[in-house]
């Protein structure tokens, strides 16, 4: 009896290694041919040449990516990578107090606290930005209300420029710099900041000695969650940007639907990627030595 | 405390376009920015407007199909990538979460000229497997998440007690699961509903979606109604989020 | 007053409808070993935080060296706390864990340098300088919090529940090297404990707490032998009571009736001033004092309960057990193994117990 339904369970078990495959199987086919083959095929077609009436004529040449080194191109791509720090660097500033504060209330406000913040971010993007080109506008919310409080006589020129862009970007991912930060700083051992004022620290240091340090792997998921979107930010600058708001995303667009050069939009496109990849990868290896210096209980 | 008065400061200007474009969204005037009474006026504009309406129900029927597949396939994945063990399993997380990490603007430059080479028209349904190809990821990180806090001594209690393996799914997992199911249906819904960027890429001419059509709108000129239709919009995503996340409690 | 280091005046706290502290006045000398001892929820813990201004009083000042710490905050006071799970930042080695507060006080590195070493030999962990906190012992890692409170030379160190995580062995061993070292420094030491035994070793003076009030103050020979209420008899050691009207009293000295043991006459009690005739009283008598004799003997001038041995634990050094007397009083007696060949009392056996009258400590109820 014994023996027999040793077998069984060994085939049973192995029988379970192979069906947990088959369930893999149709998502991962769907997820192959629909998003690693339309990869693979923008590779394919960066290396090929434009067609006279768009299209691709199927020649190698690397003339895309030749042609990426001009100027032009690099002032667009320093600009993105530009506007995706700056809105890090905002989302960190306005994130971390907040971040504090929260992890610090006892923990029934903390939830509602967490859900509040991310109420927004699940509303329409498409709205939101919308939003604030209602209030920025020169005839927009902001300057009627400036105006009508005899604040200023001239409507304020806020929308269509780098700044309505790196406050829409700032606005739109503050959520997800906020959730990390606040998973780390909740980790750290509330004994340890109270040690810090018992030995003479004051806010500032003890920010820079004490939380920084501890909460390093939250404060660089949260950076990377953020900077990673804004670098792909297309409907931001589309709307709230003006003609020299240029980023990567309104690039690639432009390529592909209006210049109709797909090889140069998908070169375009690969380099974001390796941006993005890089950023990933710095991500990853800023992690690894954090496994041994933890919040400490 | 400073700290609070902060917290309070950033709490507000997350909410304050949201709440901005709702109450002026009540707004009589035509001239957006000034107050000039209340009025249900641009509702009913929005009510009668055909194009509107017609991209709003393209956008319903998309979020539905596009659910549905990605339920499908998401929770036989999710249940899949648990049960295997060892080395394949990395890599194939890492293939699933994919669309995670790529920029939006990748996926549908990417989903745009593979369609083209393919030689598959544009329309709605390429919408689909645009919206299907990115919300695959939520729903399995969802999932996944809700079946990693399961017992797995309950499978194989079940299993002891003579179940099959259908047997043990329908009555011992999928109860357990369901309600993160049910969350993470929702939240690829309301994505889906949402989506602006894949869907500009792949959608064929007369296929609009909502997005869509709020974005010409806007690109034409500000009008009331897209207050009104941006509040209705902001009103439903929350209650939408809301009911996934009372799914979630359970 | 010049030499008190820390003078709590009129102190209240309250935690919600709960009262943590309730009125507490205390003195505490420059250079004292100090203890607060009580039971959890005895408020200890609410005073010490209040010390180091992790939390506000809602009455009452306190003042340290003279100066009044009202409206200072923790890292403006001369003050530095040893938590009781130490607190060590785990990111720093011991010696940058050490150097901290002298870092924060903008300390020249020299000489921050020069204070750290001295501060490691003196608790004795210079080769670990290097180490990280996660790489130390309990023991190791206490005194490294020590020495990162040590080193500012604060008027004050606080310590809560020094010695709580350590085992029994250490936990000795450290009692000692904790008193050897604020002898040492002289600083004034405050030290929150619910050890009773653990106060008694290492305190200058102690104050028993309970519920958020001073039971008593004092040296801890005096809580032992002379204590003024029932709490702290009971708390600072074993309690062997009887209760009774009080008698006779003429020249420090009276008759206690027992209410529950018939006597021939009455047990001799010292009193002390204030004390009249005719109170309900309880007098209480540790039972080392007391020598236990089988049989039934009467002693003319030590004090004589009659009962029986109901229960009898050998611990190796001594006999520990407890005698019924009468219905329903008992005694808790340790007959030590003093001499070879003593034999410990049977169950069930008869027994005298027997004690100097001096030794019986007379407290009033009220």
């Amino acid at each position: 009896m014994n023996q027999s339904s040793f077998s069984v369970e060994s085939a049973a078990g192995s029988r379970s290694r192979f069906a947990g495959f088959r369930l893999l199987v149709p998502g991962l086919l769907w997820t192959i041919v629909f998003c690693l083959l339309p990869m693979i095929v923008v590779l394919a077609v960066s290396f090929a040449t434009r067609g006279t009436y768009g299209g691709v004529v199927w020649e190698f040449s690397l003339d895309n990516y030749r042609d990426l080194l001009h100027p032009l191109y690099g002032r667009i791509f320093g600009q993105s990578l530009l506007m995706a720090g700056m809105t890090t660097g905002l989302c960190l500033a306005l994130g971390f107090p907040l971040a504090y504060y929260i992890a610090r209330l006892p923990p029934r406000r903390q939830a509602l606290w967490l859900v509040l913040i991310m109420i927004p971010f699940w509303t329409n993007f498409l709205v939101r930005t919308y939003a604030w080109i209602f209030i920025l506008r020169t005839e927009g919310l902001l300057n009627t209300v400036l105006i009508q409080l005899h604040l200023i006589s001239t409507p304020l020129d806020l929308l269509y420029s780098n700044q309505a862009v790196l406050l829409g970007l700032a606005y739109g991912y503050l959520p997800f710099m906020v959730l990390p930060l606040y998973a780390a700083i909740e980790r750290v051992d509330p004994a340890l900041i109270e040690a810090a004022r018992d030995l003479y620290a004051d806010r500032w240091s003890l920010f820079r000695r004490v939380l920084l340090p501890l909460t390093k792997p939250g404060m660089i998921a949260g950076c990377v969650l953020v900077f990673i979107p804004s670098l792909g930010a297309f409907l931001t600058p589309d709307l709230l940007g003006g003609a020299r708001s240029m980023m990567v995303g309104n690039l690639i667009q432009h390529e592909y639907l209006v210049a109709r050069d797909w090889p140069l939009g998908s070169a375009l496109s690969l380099v974001l990627m390796l941006m993005v990849m890089g950023s990933l990868l710095w991500y990853f290896r800023a992690q690894a030595p954090q496994a041994g210096a933890g919040g400490g209980r | 405390m400073w700290l609070r008065g902060i917290s309070g400061l950033s709490l507000a200007f997350l909410y304050l376009p949201i709440i901005v474009l709702v109450v002026f969204s009540f707004n009589a005037s035509r001239l957006s920015a000034v107050w000039q009474g209340f009025s249900w006026h641009w509702y009913g504009v929005l009510r009668h407007d055909e194009a509107l309406l017609a991209a709003a129900a393209n956008s319903l029927w998309v979020a539905a199909l596009s659910t549905s597949i990605v339920v499908l396939l998401g929770v036989p994945a999710a249940m899949g990538l648990e049960r295997l063990r060892g080395r394949g399993r990395r890599s194939l997380e890492t293939i699933f979460l994919l669309p995670l990490v790529l920029p939006e603007v990748m996926m549908g430059v990417a989903l745009l000229l593979f369609f083209v080479m393919i030689r598959w028209p544009l329309s709605l349904a390429t919408v689909v497997i645009g919206h299907a190809a990115f919300n695959l990821p939520v729903v399995i990180v969802m999932v996944r998440a809700r079946l990693q806090k399961l017992d797995p001594r309950l499978e194989e209690a079940a299993r002891d007690l003579g179940a099959s393996a259908w047997q043990t799914f329908c009555r011992i997992t999928w109860p357990l699961v369901r309600p993160a199911v049910l969350g993470a249906a929702l939240l690829a819904f309301t994505i889906s509903l949402d989506d602006f960027i894949v869907t500009f890429f792949v959608a064929g001419p007369g296929s609009t979606t909502l997005p869509l059509r709020v974005y010409s709108m806007i690109k034409s000129g500000i009008s009331p109604e897209i207050n009104a239709l941006s509040s209705v919009l902001v009103l439903s995503s929350m209650g939408l989020v809301g009911l996934s996340l009372a799914f979630q409690r359970r | 007053m010049a030499d008190l280091s820390i003078d709590m005046r009129a102190l209240v706290k309250r935690h919600g409808a709960t009262l943590a502290v309730d009125h507490v006045s205390l003195k505490i000398r420059r250079g004292e070993f100090f203890s607060l001892l009580g039971p959890s929820g005895a408020g200890k813990t609410s005073l010490l935080r209040m010390l180091a201004g992790f939390e506000t009083p809602d009455a009452g000042d306190i003042l340290i060296d003279g100066q009044s710490m009202a409206g200072v905050p923790p890292n403006r006071r001369p003050v530095n706390l040893v938590f009781q799970s130490y607190a060590l930042f785990p990111h720093m080695s011991v010696a940058e864990n050490v150097a901290f507060g002298l870092q924060m006080k903008r300390v020249p590195r020299a000489e921050v340098a020069e204070r750290v070493g001295a501060t490691l030999e003196l608790v004795r962990l210079s080769e670990k300088r290097d180490r990280m906190p996660g790489q130390l012992s309990g023991g190791e890692q206490q005194r490294v919090a020590l020495a990162r409170a040590l080193i500012n030379r604060p008027a004050v160190v606080l310590l809560d529940e020094p010695l709580a995580a350590l085992d029994q062995q250490l936990r000795q061993q450290m009692q000692i090297e904790l008193k050897a070292i604020q002898a040492q420094v002289g600083i004034t030491f405050v030290c929150v404990t619910h050890h009773q035994e653990e106060a008694l070793a290492l305190s200058d003076r102690l104050a028993v707490m309970q519920q958020g009030r001073v039971m008593q103050v004092g040296r801890p020979e005096d809580l032992y032998e002379r204590p003024e209420n029932l709490f702290v008899a009971r708390f600072v050691g074993v309690s062997n009571e009887v209760r009774g009207t009080l008698a006779d009293v003429q020249a420090g000295e009276g008759s206690l009736l027992p209410n529950e043991v018939s006597l021939s006459r009455g047990i001799r009690v010292p009193v002390r001033a204030g004390l009249q005739s005719g109170i309900q009283v309880v007098m209480t008598v540790r039972p080392e004092r007391i020598r236990v004799i089988p049989g039934h003997v009467t002693g003319a001038d030590m004090n004589c309960l009659h009962g029986v041995v109901e229960t009898m634990r050998y611990i190796g050094s001594e006999w520990q057990g407890v005698v019924r007397i009468g219905e329903s009083v008992r005694w808790t007696i340790h007959a030590s193994n003093a001499t070879s060949g003593s034999r410990p009392v049977a169950l069930g056996a008869p027994v005298s117990l027997q004690w100097n009258p001096g030794d019986g400590v007379v407290i009033p109820l009220t």
